[in-house]
């Protein structure tokens, strides 16, 4: 089972994102489950949604709360809430911002996690350029797909244009690739400084 | 098909599936992603012929269901929580009166203090309103579990609430084969009223009744309730039998058959349930889980033979009677009446507070070593409730417990790392 | 179904009154084939001012609509003294449901003869004051707001007479109920703001709404048919005398119910789409004193202790009534 926690802010599709990326696992063929977590929050409160995927069965109803990988679409999140809770050493971060992961001040709190694993991309200027709309729930699961390898770049497309009809699930699956190729790209470049 | 959907839109699309012809709508939390989708369905055209309401409360929109149904119209509504009891009245008539009304009730905790999360505080206040109620353990068996409601309520005159976790099941987006319309149509034959308002055959619906037959009255009903009995295996077999899958019916166990100590539990908790089940089980332990999806009629003989070999049985529940302890664990005690049985009560999931794995396997822990105490209030912040009635001893204007409780907890516990 | 012989066990016969006017100008019951939505036999009090405006509404919603009625009532006198078990005096569909919830019964109801397509049967709803103007008054409201296919009628007996003479919204200021006693400085009911459903009822803009009382029968027949012309929401509000209620005679009903009329107390009129459009002039004026002095729910205010100051306070009430309206004779405005 892989598990997956995305923070955001209302009104930047937190919910909408665990449930893409749900389709896309289904997709796949694998089982999937996304849920919100369920709060009465307007529009700029923090907002955590979940989604877990597995080729057995999910019976769990818990939320999650050891997740695989942790996608914050809004990086004023931090501090602000416990956006790492549970999170293993194994885990993969993906942070929406146009600084890198080093620039945002952890200190020494990611020493034990694989710096392949921990990712920032800037999909809200990737949305704006191809939606024209700073939303960037769609992007960050392009840069999921290829910062960890679970779930397939034309999974996330598919699902995204499902989702999206028309021009702006073009738009949308546009925001994908672009923040898929991103990620893809630095991933490549810390692979390479860690084997320099 | 099988489409990955919300659990909200997996319902709808099965309630469309079953023609409805009168669907009145009030929205509360949870329940509004249901009756968004339906009335999408009768605006565009694809629900038709269907009248879809806008009712300005809950108690209306039980009240046009029960104008509807006695007109011979099938009737459809959803609630949750304190809409359900806003329509209480309503909901007592419907079942006295026998009109086939079927209800989603996304279950969700009553206030005060208000509360939009899941728990079966709602569900436990109308148990004894003439309902049979029964419980989805997933999305797939909520969706099932309402054309086979219509049947069920149409065939004995008795009103059908389908209870889904709020937000648990209704906000959860996982994969659901959803019925096709032939099928449902086979299933589900037209209804054919047992009473309606008819022009050409003029009744009285509704009249008063005193002493001399009111009991009989009720007896009727109960008796409509032990004819569910039958039917609800009956109708879960062939529902079984033309999809292949096994929604429905009055109690589900799970790795009983050897079961020293069985978990009693309702709705979706039990696939939490089942994962703590099996962890415990790879530890050698001898331990099964008991669904119950029929609650209300209760199945007691289904639930005795299910419990009769087990030492312990641990009654984990959404609810509970305040002053008293669990209201399932009540119904269980009286159904398994031998005082050999230990039974426990485990209160858990209040107010949508998470039931996880690691709880439930601590329960289970206790429950192994026979430690677990007649009622327990899983992960209750004993601290927090012993400060606030150390507050309430020490002053007399102490102010409101959950306001000072909320205080408490954000003292206690700063809410951000670092 | 639309009509029936009916055997009037008084008389013997299935002759009625009314035999000595023209054939057009009887009412619906003069006739011997006339249409019967409630039998005899019911448990009304004597003199029961509810029981004949309902039996008379209901006829004429038949006769309009050649039988297709079906009908929904609130809780209250009108249902326990019509459905005593196991009897029934209706000869129509009827559905009793709860106290508050009549209009929305009857959206049911409307909603599922439409969804049938039952074009041609209608739905007519009905309660008293208390189920209308109290505890039916959201419901209601929302069935306006939506303009369902319902004719709602309020049989307006200033209280609730069935739980034993409570006051109500409706119940008019200074009149003693076992709620507003007459005693103390201020007897009897509060002079409040006052709840005036049937101009409540106006400001929803629905198709029609008319007031009648149920000393003119043939005024209470023809708006229940105009009622039956429009499709959507109507009301109809009607003022029937309770004389175990009101302390009158029971033989005066019809006579209080037209003096409530006449003094202006209770205004007759008819309105459709929100503006009135005509209004039951007063034939005879007369001062409120001879109203409510016929009833023992104000007689604190006569007697030994006279309340002059409180019969004024009422009687400058009908006279705001008549002047909203112009309830007076354009000849008698003139002259006064």
């Amino acid at each position: 089972m892989f598990q997956v926690r995305i923070h955001g802010r209302g009104g930047q599709g937190v919910v909408t994102a665990a449930e893409i990326l749900s389709v896309a696992a289904f997709d796949e063929g694998r089982h999937a489950q996304a849920f919100p977590s369920f709060g009465s929050e307007r529009t700029g409160a923090p907002v955590v949604s979940f989604c877990r995927f597995d080729d057995r069965v999910i019976r769990t109803r818990e939320p999650v709360m050891e997740p695989d990988a942790v996608i914050i679409q809004d990086v004023t999140l931090i501090h602000q809430v416990d956006l790492f809770s549970g999170l293993s050493p194994d885990g993969y971060v993906l942070i929406n911002t146009s600084n890198s992961f080093s620039d945002l001040g952890f200190g020494d709190f990611f020493d034990q996690y694989h710096t392949e694993r921990l990712m920032t991309c800037p999909a809200t200027d990737i949305a704006l350029e191809h939606l024209g709309r700073p939303l960037p729930n769609a992007a960050l699961l392009g840069g999921f797909a290829a910062l960890t390898g679970e779930i397939a770049w034309d999974s996330i497309d598919k699902a995204v244009r499902e989702h999206f009809a028309g021009p702006v699930g073009e738009r949308n699956a546009a925001a994908v690739r672009a923040a898929f190729d991103y990620v893809a790209s630095k991933v490549k470049e810390v692979a390479r400084a860690s084997t320099n | 098909m099988l489409r990955q959907i919300e659990g909200s839109k997996a319902i709808a699309e099965t309630v469309a599936l079953c023609r409805p012809e009168v669907v009145c709508a009030y929205p509360i939390s949870p329940q509004t992603h249901i009756i968004e989708a339906v009335g999408a369905m009768v605006k565009a055209g694809t629900l038709a012929p269907c009248e879809f309401i806008n009712v300005e409360s809950e108690f209306a929109a039980m009240s046009v269901a029960i104008g509807a149904s006695a007109t011979g119209a099938r009737a459809y509504t959803a609630t949750a929580s304190q809409g359900l009891l806003f329509m209480m009245e309503a909901v007592y008539n419907a079942a006295g009166l026998g009109l086939p009304i079927v209800m989603t009730l996304a279950n969700r905790a009553i206030g005060a203090p208000i509360n939009i999360w899941n728990d079966h505080s709602d569900a436990m206040a109308v148990r004894d309103s003439g309902w049979i109620q029964l419980f989805a353990e997933t999305n797939q068996e909520a969706s099932d579990l309402h054309v086979q409601a219509f049947r069920l309520a149409e065939e004995l005159s008795v009103p059908v609430m389908v209870c889904v976790d709020g937000f648990i099941l209704t906000h959860a987006v996982e994969g659901v084969d959803l019925l096709d319309q032939s099928f449902v149509d086979s299933f589900l034959p037209p209804y054919e009223p047992r009473q309606m308002l008819d022009t050409k055959a003029p009744v009285s619906i509704g009249a008063m009744v005193g002493p001399e037959a009111f009991e009989e009255v009720r007896y009727l009903a109960h008796l409509r309730q032990l004819d569910a009995l039958e039917r609800i295996p009956e109708i879960a077999r062939e529902f079984f039998e033309s999809t292949g899958r096994e929604s429905g019916g009055l109690v589900r166990p799970y790795r009983t058959e050897d079961a020293e100590t069985v978990v009693v539990a309702m709705g979706s908790v039990l696939g939490t349930i089942k994962d703590a089940v099996d962890a415990r089980r790879d530890l050698g332990e001898r331990v099964g889980v008991l669904g119950v999806t029929s609650f209300r009629p209760f199945p007691s003989d289904a639930v005795r033979d299910a419990l009769a070999h087990a030492r312990q049985v641990v009654v984990i529940e959404k609810a509970f009677s305040i002053g008293a302890g669990g209201v399932l664990s009540t119904d269980i005690a009286i159904a398994i009446h031998h005082e050999q049985t230990l039974l426990r009560t485990v209160v858990a999931g209040l107010g949508g507070r998470a039931i996880t794995q690691r709880s439930l396997e601590k329960v289970l822990d206790h429950a192994s070593r026979d430690e677990l105490a007649a009622l327990t209030f899983l992960d209750l912040d004993q601290g927090a409730v012993d400060r606030e009635r150390a507050r309430m001893h020490a002053t007399r204007r102490s102010g409101p417990s959950a306001e000072n409780l909320l205080r408490d907890r954000s003292a206690v516990s700063p809410r951000a790392h670092a | 179904m639309t009509s029936q012989r009916v055997h009037f066990y008084q008389v013997g016969s299935f002759a009625v009154g009314n035999r000595l006017l023209d054939e057009d100008e009887r009412t619906v019951q003069a006739h011997s084939d006339r249409t019967n939505s409630i039998d005899s036999g019911h448990r009304a009090c004597q003199g029961c001012g509810e029981a004949l405006g309902a039996r008379y509404a209901l006829d004429a919603a038949m006769r309009a609509t050649n039988g297709q009625i079906v009908a929904v009532n609130a809780t209250g006198c009108l249902e326990v003294f019509s459905t005593p078990y196991p009897e029934t005096s209706w000869r129509i569909p009827w559905l009793h449901s709860l106290f508050g919830n009549a209009p929305a019964v009857a959206t049911g109801v409307a909603a599922a003869l439409r969804a049938k397509g039952q074009k041609d049967v209608r739905v007519v709803a009905q309660a008293g004051d208390g189920g209308t103007v109290d505890i039916g008054f959201g419901c209601l409201s929302g069935m306006f707001e939506r303009n369902d296919d319902v004719l709602f009628i309020c049989y307006d007996n200033e209280g609730y007479m069935n739980t034993g003479v409570q006051r109500s919204a409706a119940t008019p200021p200074a009149a003693r109920t076992a709620t507003t006693e007459a005693v103390g400085p201020e007897p009897g009911n509060t002079f409040g703001q006052g709840k005036d459903l049937p101009r409540i009822a106006m400001a929803h803009n629905i198709p029609y709404v008319a007031t009648a009382t149920v000393a003119d029968l043939h005024d209470l027949e023809r708006k229940v048919e105009r009622a039956m012309e429009f499709r959507g929401a109507r009301y109809l509000h009607i003022l029937v005398p309770c004389p175990l209620g009101w302390g009158s005679a029971s033989a005066e009903t019809i006579l209080i119910a037209r003096l409530a009329q006449e003094s202006g107390m209770f205004p007759v009129f008819e309105a459709e789409h929100g503006v009135v459009t005509s209004v039951s002039h007063i034939r005879r004026p007369v001062p409120v004193e001879q109203y409510l002095s016929r009833q023992r729910r104000f007689a604190h205010l006569f007697g030994a202790n006279p309340r002059p100051d409180i019969v004024a306070h009422l009687q400058s009430m009908a006279e705001e009534n008549i002047a909203r309206y112009g309830l007076l004779q354009p000849e008698m405005e003139r002259s006064s």
